[in-house]
């Protein structure tokens, strides 16, 4: 079977447990064992190929530009984890089905599991290095879920909480360190990086890259000192514990010190690091292990241990340590899987997992008894048990290992904690089936049905089998050695066996049972010495950490973002004129290449006016109303400079968005105060002055020298210059760009506008829905009403010269194409001659009057243009790809007609619908209560003989 | 005439600054719409200065302003429209909730200064 379908099943069937829950338990454990058993089976199919030593691979180019490939990668290492994971994936599936209680969501936990699942799988038959990446981040998110499975537990969700903190932030780093690995190697593809050992070694990057792949693999194997996470953990389910502690999760980062170690390994950093982290963690989680009450932590802690001992042994260099870790891993995911299960059990049974209240269990639960005592004995070293065989050629390493120069250090520490590895053991068979029968359990213990004690007694089965007959396992150990070892070292040609002979390994193995023994007759003063010693504990220190971690984020977060934007925009300013600076210091400028331009007196009287408008409106911006005719002389003044700097069309933009805008705002200042009190002290008035006169100089220096250089490489402006009558068929350049060229931007520009628009509209919408329509309602405007709100004359006028208006507009559009003007800006003048009538008329009458709403003149707007481009389709070319011809109808000169003129029809009318909507919205917030509307054009109309309806200035006067 | 505009581009920038950084919505409006007129002339600067050259072809006309800038300034033009209305009706309906027209968060004695 095709690699990307093995890794590919779980995830797909992920989906299948959720969505059947209302099938059955029965139901969702059948169907996520089935896929599983596909995906288990597919990896079998691959088995005869990888027996013969080869590497199977699956290859698709994802993002080649980048190296991320999905490739995998499928040899001996890869096909034992993915074995262990999907094999013991089965019996768990099995176990779980039957452990979960009524009460929770099976199909919830079955999903988890298989993208669980998926994501081991995918991380052990990974080729491409990125790829492993996304995969491992998998791995900590979907064990994220199942830790906390149980989300009622407070322990459940800080447990995962925990391992997600801890594994992520070792993830982290280990991004860092895997691409700084892809640069050395020039590639990210696995089977090239394992080519390139002497390189990889030389380079002066391989420390950090070796520390940061090393803290992923750490945390996540539970590695000293970030081992703490893993018994917290364990207020996961059983299963989810078994599945990830035994086989799977922790055994991702000693994958992945195997799958690298023919690169990383041999050095002293390598061997300093990962054999001292093993060691400590080795002793340390023995240690502490033995003092375990509850027995999920008692084997959480062991498996700490033993994770240290594999990992040490990765850490020697050797290929023996290699070999001996192989086996280990395999005996390891045996017997521990098979502990977990039956601790499942005796809690599923007995309804406690508290050491202190079990014992004589022997009798009441036999079958449980043999197999958690089987699988015990063999994790204390007893021989005819696998563990044995792996412990002994642990021992042998450790007496040819040297750390520190001190020859005994690493076999007597290796000892002593192979020594309370016994004595935990012991203490787990002991104290919880041995003893007494007691009769105050939690509930009546009895053996669980097959479906809960059939897994682990195949992995015990296991146990004994490879313990008996060790050189059944053998060729597969050395075929999986000889995988991770790849062309760095040769596999050794030692055979596992039971008798080695009288050498050291044995007298040690000796002396750690004997003394394992000895510890459990003396365990009550142990313990109670034990109990009085004070020792860090890692979850306060861990959380003490996060809380510092926060305290700090908060403080620095709520120092940025304290909700004062002057705060926020003094320093946006500072830093651009900081940067902007450094920029000038540290760079050089090019010699001027054009001259100064002559100045003209009317070129010096427009700015003479401009820069007295703008000193003005700084100095008198407090008067709100003079501070709106002040910024409409700049505008005003800007748009002249545009006319005379050979920019009609800007400068028509301008002026027409210039009216636009102060109408704009003034609708604004009819509500708000209509002066700008003194609050800022002088101090920071000439702070303030300080920095805007830097950043003005800034703009100054910058402009003056950009407009003195001519550009670096030709513009493409000659282009367009060139194809705008030939290819555009129009002469105004300008407008030729913004409907041809480049169409695609104008286009987009018309959508913002109009979500802008709409935006407004919403905005209003949302007040006049709110608590604010009250105050609107009844609002005593603070400026006396004009008498006359709609005076005649303006009415009349208006009405005059809206046709007018109108006229020149739809000159100004037809024209655009080849003389100034256009879309934008005759969308502007109609829409001004609009806003006459609102002003002339009031809200209301015009209102009335209208015949679309402006939402729809912006979705027509934006649908015309679309469909203009759009149509280009249809004559099999790009989107908005324009043509045009010349047509004469007799009583007319020859005319053009362009689909360009039609794009730009979509451009006016977004443009009106969208200042249209803008001001409109603006004017509805200004109904008021006491205000009635009129619903004649103008107020006194001396053709009329009623009186006026609703005098708005009666009441003021 | 490079020394004008660029004049002005800095002095528009100059009061757009100060005036964004001040403590009430309109004048920080304002302050932006000046800072608006600074970028699109300073954007429309990039064709370099030319005067009496429209980019309107013409058979007799050889040299001519460069297009693109002013296509680009025209659309930025309106689009700043778009802005500042969206930004006023913020400003406008911060003030119509709170009764207080600061920029900045204030506390709530200063609050309720800001109303009287």
């Amino acid at each position: 079977m095709s690699l990307f379908i093995i890794v590919a099943l779980p995830f797909l069937g992920a989906v299948l447990p959720g969505i059947m829950n209302a099938a059955g338990r029965s139901a969702v454990g059948g169907v996520t064992f089935t896929v599983t058993l596909a995906a288990f089976i597919g990896l079998l199919t691959n088995l005869p190929a990888v027996l013969a030593g080869e590497v199977v691979t699956a290859r698709v180019d994802w993002m080649p530009t980048l190296g991320l490939n999905f490739t995998l990668m499928l040899d001996a290492l890869g096909f034992f984890f993915a074995f262990l994971i999907l094999g013991i994936g089965l019996l768990i599936i099995t176990y779980g089905r039957y452990y979960l209680s009524r009460n929770d969501n099976m199909g919830q936990f079955f999903t988890y599991l298989l993208l669980f699942q998926g994501a081991m799988v995918g991380i052990v038959l990974s080729d491409n290095i990125l790829l492993l990446l996304v995969f491992w981040e998998l791995t900590s998110l979907s064990s994220f879920l199942l830790i906390g499975y149980w989300k009622h537990l407070p322990e459940g969700r800080q447990g995962a909480r925990m391992a997600l903190t801890v594994t992520g932030m070792g993830g982290l780093a280990m991004i860092g360190g895997m691409l700084i690995l892809g640069q050395i190697a020039g590639s990210y593809d696995l089977s090239v990086i394992l080519q390139n050992r002497e390189a990889i070694q030389a380079d002066p990057l391989y420390t950090p890259a070796l520390i940061l792949i090393l803290l992923g693999c750490f945390t996540k194997s539970a590695q000293f000192p970030f081992h703490f996470w893993l018994p917290h953990a364990m207020a996961a389910p059983t299963p989810v514990s078994a599945y990830l502690h035994s086989a799977t999760m922790v055994k991702a980062g000693i994958f992945l010190m195997a799958r690298l170690w023919p690169v990383l390994s041999g050095t002293p950093e390598w061997f300093v690091i990962v054999t001292t982290a093993g060691l400590i963690t080795m002793v340390l989680g023995a240690v502490i292990a033995l003092f375990k009450h509850d027995l999920k932590a008692l084997l959480a802690f062991s498996t700490v241990s033993h994770l240290g001992l594999i990992t040490m042994l990765l850490g020697t260099g050797t290929a023996f340590g290699v070999m001996a870790a192989v086996f280990h891993i395999l005996n390891h995911a045996t017997f521990k899987a098979a502990l977990f299960m039956s601790a499942g059990i005796v809690d599923h049974e007995a309804k406690t997992r508290d050491i202190r209240l079990l014992g004589g269990l022997r009798t009441l639960m036999p079958i449980t008894f043999i197999i958690a005592s089987i699988a015990a004995l063999s994790m204390a070293g007893i021989p005819f048990l696998n563990g044995f065989l792996s412990k002994e050629m642990m021992l042998e390493e450790t007496t040819k290992t040297v750390l520190f120069n001190t020859w005994w250090l690493v076999p007597a520490l290796a000892t002593f904690g192979s020594l309370m590895s016994a004595a935990y053991c012991f203490r787990f068979i002991g104290h919880t089936f041995l003893g007494p029968v007691r009769d105050d359990y939690p509930a009546k213990p009895h053996d669980p049905g097959f479906g809960m004690w059939g897994p682990p007694a195949v992995l015990v089965v296991l146990v004994v089998v490879i313990g008996c007959a060790p050189f059944l396992a053998e060729p597969f150990v050395k075929l999986i050695t000889g995988a991770v070892l790849g062309v760095a070292a040769e596999v050794p040609d030692k055979h596992i066996k039971i008798w080695h002979g009288w050498i050291p390994a044995l007298y040690m193995s000796i002396v750690a049972v004997v003394g394992g023994l000895a510890v459990m007759l003396i365990y009550k003063p142990l313990q109670k010495l034990w109990d009085v010693t004070p020792r860090p504990e890692a979850k306060v220190i861990f959380e003490a950490i996060i809380e510092a971690a926060a305290k700090t984020a908060e403080a620095f977060t709520f120092w940025l973002h304290n909700g004062a934007f002057s705060r926020y925009a003094m320093i946006a300013l500072v830093t651009i004129v900081g940067a902007g600076y450094h920029a000038w210091t540290t760079g050089t400028v090019g010699v001027a290449t054009r001259a100064l331009q002559e100045t003209g007196p009317v070129a010096i009287a427009g700015w003479a006016m401009l820069v007295a408008a703008t000193c003005a409106l700084v100095l008198l911006h407090r008067n709100r109303f003079l501070s709106l005719i002040l910024i409409g002389i700049v505008g005003l003044m800007v748009s002249v400079g545009f006319v005379y700097l050979s920019a009609p069309d800007l400068a028509m933009t301008q002026f027409t968005v210039e009216v636009v805008t102060i109408i704009l705002l003034l609708l604004a200042l009819n509500f708000l105060p209509n002066r700008t009190p003194v609050e800022s002290s002088p101090l920071r008035r000439i702070r303030d002055s300080g920095v805007a006169i830097a950043a003005g100089l800034a703009a100054f220096v910058m402009a003056y020298h950009y407009m003195l250089r001519d550009a670096v490489t030709t513009p493409i402006s000659e282009f367009h210059l060139a194809n705008s009558y030939k290819g555009g068929g129009g002469t105004n350049v300008v407008n030729v760009i913004l409907v041809d060229f480049r169409g695609f931007d104008t286009y987009g520009e018309i959508i913002v506008l109009g979500i802008a628009a709409l935006l407004i509209y919403a905005l209003t919408e949302t007040l006049l829905n709110g608590p604010v329509r009250a105050r609107l309602l009844n609002r005593v405007p603070d400026q006396p009403r004009a008498g006359d709100m709609h005076p005649m004359m303006m009415v009349v006028l208006t009405r005059v010269m809206m046709p007018v208006v109108l006229l020149v507009g739809f000159y100004i559009f037809l024209r655009g194409h080849n003389e100034p003007g256009g879309g934008f800006i005759s969308g502007l003048v109609v829409s001004i001659a609009v806003v006459m009538q609102y002003m002339a008329s009031g809200f209301n009458w015009a209102s009335d009057r209208l015949r679309y709403p402006y939402h729809g003149v912006i979705g027509a707007g934006v649908l015309v243009a679309g469909l203009t481009g759009v149509g280009s389709w249809f004559v099999a070319k790009p989107f908005l790809t324009s043509d045009f011809t010349y047509v004469r109808i007799p009583p007319f000169n020859e005319f053009e007609l362009a689909t360009a003129a039609l794009f730009d029809l979509g451009v006016f009318l977004a443009v009106v619908g969208a200042v249209m909507l803008s001001l409109e919205s603006f004017s509805r917030l200004a109904r008021r209560q006491d205000t009635q509307e009129s619903k004649f054009a103008m107020d006194i109309n001396p053709s009329r003989d009623d009186p006026p309806v609703g005098d708005p200035g009666a009441e003021l006067k | 005439m490079e020394f004008l505009v660029a004049s002005a581009i800095g002095l528009l920038t100059a009061a757009g600054v100060y005036l964004v950084l001040r403590l009430r919505t309109f004048p920080v409006i304002l302050g932006i719409s000046l800072l608006t007129y600074a970028v699109n002339v300073f954007l429309f600067t990039s064709g370099r200065l030319r005067v009496g050259a429209p980019p309107v072809l013409r058979d007799t006309v050889q040299v001519y302003t460069d297009p693109l800038p002013q296509a680009l300034v025209l659309t930025a033009i309106v689009i700043s429209f778009g802005m500042t209305a969206v930004v006023v009706m913020i400003g406008l309906g911060a003030f119509l909730g709170s009764n207080d027209d600061h920029v900045d968060d204030q506390d709530e004695e200063n609050a309720t200064e800001g109303q009287s």
